[in-house]
């Protein structure tokens, strides 16, 4: 017994400062949640001697007009990014896998998933410079077309669509590689018997290649309903701007800004706190239906 | 390999499709250069589209002479220079015991989930920046490695490529008298090499590109990261608290050559491992998306 206990102590030892570390930047953050019960002054320090105030701030927030405008965003917001976020790179992988020509593959493959790569800020920038409505590259190119100038990032309308747009933009590539990875293990002898029986190229994405890599498309859609609640704070928060508050403004950005820029802790706490129990509900649950239909483990 | 045929319209018509839609991914980058090498009278009447006009390397000049964007390069730098091997680190020593079979480690599930639940769930943002407020960590270069150090999900993708490992060589090593850490180091960081590399560009990636901790933890922009130094030149002179007059007015004369140079220099590194970035990465993402 001692002797297996000397045994594994290396073991233990091993993973220690793993969890210092955790118990030190998640576990007590997560204790900070308590914030969200107290009208809390950052003088007095987190386990200080703070005043409880139960559920006042949840009602509180529950009670403000633009919480469920703000809830509203977040869910249209990012809905639509999981949507085209798991359809358009599904049928760019099959695209790709249609073609013929290597090289062009490989430049294609290498052009879609530079932006993934880029942060949001510097893509930030980029979107500012070329949707601008004086001199933007966009508008210039649109108004060949007479298309009248569109003020992609300021109005109301075009701004969530902005939003989703751009994100495809940005991650497209990198749902490509899954899907074509997933493409590349199909058994290339179906194909050719599929051939022989005289079966074209629509009939063979069809019956071949989407039920060969159904497990996959199952696994990322079930994955990816854990993100619900998050529409993308790196994203809106160097887009957005007063003017399109009303249409873009999500839970991680309010809660930035009634927490930090109004110094309201408690309150802002609280919004996140809705935000994280939801959050974890959805992530369980679509961790345990990616187990249940497609087989995924984590560990 | 499919058989020669005669012309084939939908191949065609894919291919176009495909490669206007890569240009799409790599156009805006290119006129961002484009603009940055042009002189300012051209950038701002819009002159230039993937070409620069009158070029000048006259934005990247001012925008190096200046000591916030050394600065903030250097904050940048350290950043990576810690935050990269601390991650590498926590990363091989947290996924070595915990690709063990639960008889080897007691406690190995009640670890793993101690673990995990750090990818469900946290505190929020309020609590996260009280606790390093508390911690004295603002201002600090600590603040933007600490909190991260140990990523999770690389620590998934390692522990299964541990598993992979045959069992034999690490028994080989305990016989002939070597200890956890001994077998670690001399047996099983050696043969994950590829995937240590791939782990290493995430994280440098991850660092370079982080920004938000920068900002909201660093009181001094002196102790900005490049990317958070980029935030405020570039995005928040632009959109903060202006109304679309103030907007427009601002574009026609604000330099536009200036932040473009600065978007470049933000992805330039990025830029320029890319095609290293993108081997590895491939792998890694695959192995972290659709395993088993």
């Amino acid at each position: 017994m001692r002797a297996k206990l000397r045994k594994e102590l290396p073991l233990h030892l091993m993973l220690l400062p793993g969890l210092v570390m955790i118990i030190l930047f998640s576990y007590v953050p997560m204790a900070g949640v308590m914030i969200a019960f107290q009208k809390f002054i950052p003088a007095k320090g987190l386990f200080g001697d703070q005043k409880w105030v139960g559920l006042d701030n949840f009602e509180y927030v529950m009670n403000l007009p633009s919480f469920t405008q703000v809830l509203w965003n977040t869910l249209f917001i990012s809905s639509l990014k999981l949507i085209l976020g798991l359809i358009i790179p599904l049928v760019f992988s099959i695209l790709l896998n249609e073609l013929a020509s290597n090289v062009i593959k490989r430049s294609v493959q290498t052009a879609i998933y530079l932006p993934y790569f880029l942060s949001w800020v510097v893509l930030g920038g980029i979107l500012i410079d070329i949707l601008s409505p004086s001199g933007g590259i966009v508008n210039e190119f649109l108004g060949w077309f007479g298309v009248s100038k569109i003020f992609f990032l300021g109005d109301n309308d075009w701004f969530p669509f902005t939003l989703i747009a751009s994100d495809v933009w940005k991650n497209f590539g990198y749902g490509t590689i899954v899907y074509l990875a997933a493409i590349t293990g199909i058994d290339p002898g179906l194909y050719e018997a599929a051939t022989i029986d005289g079966a074209n190229r629509w009939h063979k994405t069809w019956h071949i290649t989407i039920p060969g890599i159904r497990m996959v498309i199952v696994l990322l859609s079930v994955l990816s309903l854990g993100q619900l609640l998050n529409a993308g704070f790196d994203q809106v928060f160097n887009l957005y701007s007063p003017q399109v508050y009303e249409s873009g403004d999500i839970l991680d950005t309010f809660v930035y800004r009634i927490g930090l820029l109004d110094a309201q802790y408690g309150v802002a706490t609280a919004v996140g706190f809705f935000k994280s129990i939801i959050s974890l509900t959805l992530i369980s649950s679509s961790y345990f239906l990616a187990y249940r239909f497609a087989k995924y483990r984590i560990f | 390999m499919r058989p020669k045929k005669r012309f084939d319209g939908i191949a065609v018509l894919n291919a176009t499709v495909l490669i206007l839609v890569s240009l799409l991914c790599i156009l805006p980058l290119i006129h961002i250069i484009a603009v940055s090498f042009s002189s300012s009278a051209s950038a701002s009447a819009g002159y230039v589209r993937l070409w620069p006009v009158d070029f000048t390397f006259a934005s990247y000049m001012y925008t190096m002479s200046r000591t916030e964007f050394w600065q903030s390069m250097l904050v940048s730098l350290t950043r990576i220079g810690i935050g990269t091997p601390l991650n590498l680190l926590l990363t091989i020593l947290v996924a070595y015991p915990l690709s063990k079979e639960s008889h080897a480690l007691r406690f190995r599930s009640v670890y793993a989930w101690a673990f995990f639940v750090t990818m469900l769930f946290n505190g929020g943002l309020i609590p996260w920046y009280t606790t390093l407020k508390e911690y004295g960590l603002l201002d600090s270069i600590w603040a933007l490695v600490l909190p991260g150090a140990v990523p999770v999900f690389s620590v998934v993708l390692l522990l299964n490529f541990f598993r992979e490992i045959p069992k034999e060589l690490e028994e080989a090593a305990l016989i002939d008298g070597a200890g956890h850490f001994r077998t670690v180091w001399s047996i099983f960081v050696p043969i994950s090499k590829p995937a240590l590399a791939t782990l290493a560009l995430f994280s440098m990636v991850e660092h370079w590109n982080s920004w938000f901790d920068g900002l909201l933890l660093m009181g001094n922009p002196a102790n900005y990261p490049l990317q958070s130094y980029i935030q405020t030149i570039v995005i928040q002179q632009n959109l903060s608290n202006m109304s679309r007059d103030a907007m427009l007015d601002l574009a026609l004369i604000s330099d536009r050559t200036l932040k473009s140079s600065q978007i470049f220099l933000g992805s330039l590194p990025i830029i320029l491992a890319y095609p290293f970035l993108q081997k590895y990465f491939v792998k890694g993402i695959v192995l972290g998306s659709v395993k088993g």
